[in-house]
């Protein structure tokens, strides 16, 4: 790939990244500190948390009466929940990446790159979708 | 801003306060991890968790790894929080690290898409079924396990010559029909160096081993992808540390959606993770440009072969 083409998909994928990663990042402290702060109760107090960090994940979400999948999504009232909402921004910032790059491959004709980042992003929104917790302890 | 030695000063100032709150509830574990979190209150541990991944962020940069590896046997090794929070929180910390970095990589031809697009789709796909074998496995075969993983790469990284440029005879069939070839400008000679691969269906197999890894440890496994690209498939070395970032930036994607869908994400633990992690990859720039490359060798070979240790013996309930 050439180095300085900023029209090219490597370009635009870093542009999208670099929105992605930086909006992420300020979400993400933002919901920590109104977290820490308090002004939305958390699920599980601050204070209470050393009975539950030693738990393992399938403990913890019977503990709280979570369950798998996306049951956290009801829950963003919490402020402790509420901080996933910026964590699956970022865990999602790749797969919208992609999904704006499709239109640039098929445009300069990259159909076998095109068609691998099809088959990345499904393998992303197979993982994201929760289908495979179904089940999960 | 700061300069020359006053910066260098101040980061060591900060480092050294850094270690010393990070070590007090390594101490503390010392004298019981059980009792010690049921007596501490939260933000002793959170204040220390922060701590230690700044220090880990300026190491591990400095070092060339992303610091999942070292994050999640450390972590687990003294903190007091399940393996699962910690595999989650460093899959988050990688996550992050290799967005941030990956823009820069990109434009600078560092990094490329090109090259990671197959790489990825392998290690990512291998992440998913990693990360639903490791949430099911016993945390102490976990434990074993990635302190023998550690411990090979300690070895690799002691044995292996990586190359600057690698002799590549001749692209593979796969490579020139997928175009895995380019150019970067290396700014240290100003000289554009052209590059092609060899060896890709071998090494697919390889990134989708690279993958599994990742999701049973949460971990990045930019090192792993780093050793393929550039001793398989014969990427030179900037291009191959470069792709790989990109490459755990897809990996540690699914792995991590597995992570979040299961309640193996902790917020506590995840934001003074990320926060910290990224304030030590920051100054541990400012660093890296002034400090000798063996001594950094030296360094984190020896954090590795302790964190590998610490995980090895606490997996086998030898020093649990």
């Amino acid at each position: 790939m050439k180095v300085h083409d900023p029209g090219d998909p490597q370009h635009f994928y870093a542009r999208v990244l670099d929105w992605a990663a930086g909006l992420g990042f300020v979400l993400l402290t933002l919901s920590f500190a109104l977290y820490l702060a308090g002004p939305l109760a958390p699920l599980v107090p601050l204070e209470e948390l050393p009975r539950y960090w030693g738990l393992s994940a399938p403990r913890y979400r019977l503990a709280l009466g979570v369950e798998a999948g996306w049951s956290w999504f009801a829950r963003l009232q919490y402020g402790d929940f509420l901080t996933f909402l910026p964590l699956s921004f970022l865990a999602g910032a790749a797969i919208l990446a992609y999904l704006a790059l499709l239109p640039r491959f098929w445009r300069r004709r990259e159909l076998l790159l095109g068609g691998l980042a099809v088959l990345q992003v499904l393998v992303l929104l197979l993982a994201a979708s929760g289908i495979l917790n179904v089940g999960g302890h | 801003m700061l300069r020359g030695h006053s910066f260098v000063r101040t980061a060591g100032v900060f480092a050294g306060l850094c270690g010393v709150l990070a070590a007090a509830p390594a101490v503390a574990w010392g004298a019981g991890a059980q009792a010690a979190a049921a007596g501490s209150p939260w933000w002793v541990w959170v204040v220390g968790l922060f701590c230690l991944s700044f220090l880990l962020g300026v190491f591990s940069l400095l070092g060339g790894m992303g610091g999942g590896t070292l994050f999640v046997a450390i972590v687990g090794g003294f903190f007091p929080f399940h393996l699962d929070f910690v595999r989650g929180a460093s899959l988050m910390v990688a996550l992050t690290g290799a967005l941030s970095a990956g823009p820069g990589l990109l434009r600078f031809g560092m990094g490329d898409l090109r090259l990671s697009l197959p790489a990825a789709l392998m290690t990512s796909s291998g992440a998913i079924v990693g990360a639903m074998v490791g949430l099911e496995l016993p945390v102490a075969v976990v434990q074993t396990a990635l302190g023998v993983t550690i411990l090979g790469v300690v070895i690799l990284l002691v044995k292996s010559r990586r190359a600057e440029y690698p002799a590549v005879p001749a692209a593979d069939a796969l490579a020139r029909r997928l175009g895995l070839q380019g150019t970067y400008l290396d700014r240290a000679t100003g000289e554009e160096v052209a590059w092609r691969v060899h060896r890709t269906p071998l090494a697919l197999l390889g990134f989708l081993a690279v993958g599994l890894m990742a999701g049973v440890f949460g971990i990045g496994g930019g090192w792993a992808n780093t050793i393929i690209l550039n001793l398989l498939m014969g990427a030179p070395l900037k291009v191959a540390v470069g792709t790989s970032k990109l490459i755990v930036a897809l990996t540690d994607t699914s792995a991590v959606w597995i992570y979040l869908h299961r309640g193996a994400i902790l917020p506590v633990v995840v934001a003074p993770s990320i926060l910290g992690m990224m304030l030590g990859s920051w100054v541990g720039v400012g660093i890296l440009v002034r400090i000798a490359p063996v001594r950094l060798r030296f360094f984190v070979v020896t954090l590795l072969l302790f964190a590998g240790v610490r995980s090895l013996l606490k997996g086998l309930a030898i020093w649990p």
